[in-house]
Order: C-alpha cells, then structure tokens, then sequence
C-alpha cells in the first residue's frame, strides 16, 4: 500500500507543468529565450487579462511572444522590447504598473492615507495629555480642600 | 480643528464608494486605445482576391468613416454583419481589415455574408492588427477625415453603439470637415 502511495507520489513529481510556449516559438540562443521568457511574464495577454502572455494559449499571446522574441533578436534591449508593445496596447499590458502620472494616486494613495492617519492619532493623543494637564488647583482651593477634608475632632 | 481633521476619513471614504461605484459601471476587458486622437499607424495590405485592390493607410482620409477590424474565424463578427451591411446601404464608408485570416478564408466569407466595405485588406499574419492595438475582434476605428483615430468600439456594433456613441460622433466629424 505504502509503496503505491510512494510510486504515485514519485510519478506526480515528474510531472512537469504545460507550458504554453510552443517549442516552435523559442530561440535557439537560451540566454536570449530565458530574456524572452522573463519579459513575457510581466506583459498581460490583452485578451484573457489575467494571464500572462507567457501563460496564455490565445492565438493573440502567442502572436506577441514570437514579436517579443523578434525584438530581442533585432537587437533591442528588454525596456525596448516592452516598450514596442506598450506603444500599441498603452501601459495596461505591464503587469506591474509604471509609476507616473495618471498612476500616482496608485503608487502614492496608501502612504498618503497613512500619513493622514498618523497626523489623526498624533493629534489626538496631544489633545488627551492636555487635558490631562489642564486641571490645576490654585492655592485657595487647595487650602479650603485641606478643610473640608481635615478629619473632624471632637470639641 | 480637530472636528475638521475626523472629517478626512470620512470624505476618504466616499471618495472610494464614488470611485467603487463608478468602477462598477466599467467593463475591464475594455482597454482604451492608445491612439485615440493620433493617426492610424502605416500599413499597405493585399486584397482579399487576388488581383483587388488592398487597404493602405493614406485610403482612410478625406471624409469620416470607419475601419472595421474582422475575420472569417470571428464568431460576434456575423452577429455584427447585418448591422454593416445596413449602414452601408445608408452610406457610410467602412473599410474592413481582414485579421488573421487566410485571404481565400475572408473572401468567401464576405461573398456568403455580402460585403459592406468599400476597401479590405487582408492581414494574414495580424501584424497590421497588433500595430492597430486590436485585442479581438470584432473592432471598429472611427477616422476622421484627416486619417485620425477618434474611437474605438471594441466588439460588435449594436444599437446602442450605434445611436449613442458613434452616430453623434460621426455628425460631429461631419460637420468639422
């Protein structure tokens, strides 16, 4: 019993994941292919969205990896490559936004939320030590105080 | 002061129910076309038949019309058809590209179904199409008459495309030209 369990075990570990990426469509050159692969795992497939193209069997992805590849081999760097197909689909096909403009509130919103907090809780604990402090009895109180709380002695 | 101070989260908050609410109405398949308000890239592609004139950038220029992106393998694009057709009876110019697809495929295709283009051009290899930011088809540009991009429909046209977006945008390009 054990053994089967153990043979089954042995035979999941050989299986290896499917792989979208046809043999077809990588490069002979593996360091250029590991680029490649690299690169597409930060470009969204434009029609499945939540893939990447790395991932995705749409017919589109794949048109885009052989590009992808296509622009390694013309020489361009790995910003260039991407670059190419941001230029055709807009920023939306990285998969990590780019800080600029129109993603500022993105990048910066939560800090900015936080720091809004931190002044609330800041200002709020002032305000409580002030209170605290306020009260102070001027000496006459303290002098009738004193009397009002002198044990009473018998005449 | 510090009553004004407990107010932030409180507007914070609606700023992200109005912005929740606002996002509830946005389909995110949708990506916006990065070429909005900018030429269309160049592109000079063969005809479906051999022999036919093809489609190239410098036909889409001179009046407002549209430029349909398709193919024979397109589901939604023969539940798009008719509505083409109609509005090519009405005299609209559209031209079509032929996307992905063998031209023998798109050729036979528009014989069955009847062409509404003015111009097709085939793009076997969907380079003009990825160039073109499509992400599917059916898509439909609408140029203006100095060869710009002013919007992207993106799936088939139906009514309310038609009356509420397109229709008044056309009128409007019309009446710049």
């Amino acid at each position: 019993m054990k053994r089967i369990f153990f043979a089954i075990c042995a035979l999941l570990l050989l299986a290896a994941p499917a792989f979208a990426v046809l043999p077809s469509e990588q490069l002979s050159d593996p360091k250029l292919e590991a680029r490649a692969r690299h690169i597409s795992q930060e470009l969204r497939c434009v029609v499945c969205q939540n893939q990447t193209i790395d991932d995705s069997d749409a017919p589109l992805a794949h048109d885009l990896r052989v590009i992808l590849r296509e622009r390694l081999l013309a020489g361009d760097s790995d910003e260039e490559a991407k670059a190419y197909l941001v230029k055709r689909y807009g920023s939306y096909v990285l998969l990590k936004p780019p800080f600029q403009a129109n993603t500022l509130l993105l990048w910066l919103g939560p800090f900015v939320v936080l720091g809004i907090g931190g002044i609330l809780v800041v200002s709020y604990l002032l305000g409580r030590s002030r209170l605290q402090a306020a009260p102070q009895l001027s000496s006459e109180e303290r002098a009738r105080l004193d009397d009002l709380l002198k044990p009473e002695t018998s005449e | 002061m510090n009553r004004a101070l407990a107010l932030i989260p409180v507007g914070l908050f609606v700023a992200l129910l109005v912005t929740f609410y606002l996002a509830l109405g946005r389909d995110p398949t949708h990506i916006p076309s990065v070429l909005i308000d900018k030429p269309l890239p160049a592109f000079d592609l063969p005809g479906v038949r051999a022999g036919t004139a093809g489609l190239r950038t410098s036909d889409l220029r001179g009046q407002p019309m549209l430029l349909n992106v398709f193919g024979s393998w397109c589901i939604s694009c023969v539940q798009e058809h008719p509505v083409l057709m109609e509005l090519a009876r009405e005299g609209v110019v559209i031209d079509g590209i032929d996307w992905r697809d063998e031209a023998i495929d798109g050729a036979k295709w528009l014989n069955q179904n009847g062409n509404p283009y003015a111009r097709v051009g085939n793009d076997r290899t969907g380079r003009t199409g990825i160039d073109l930011g499509v992400t599917g088809a059916p898509e439909t540009f609408i140029i203006d008459a100095k060869g710009r991009v002013r919007y992207k429909q993106i799936g088939p046209i139906d009514a309310d495309a038609w009356n509420n977006t397109i229709l008044p945008l056309l009128k409007k390009l019309r009446s710049e030209s």
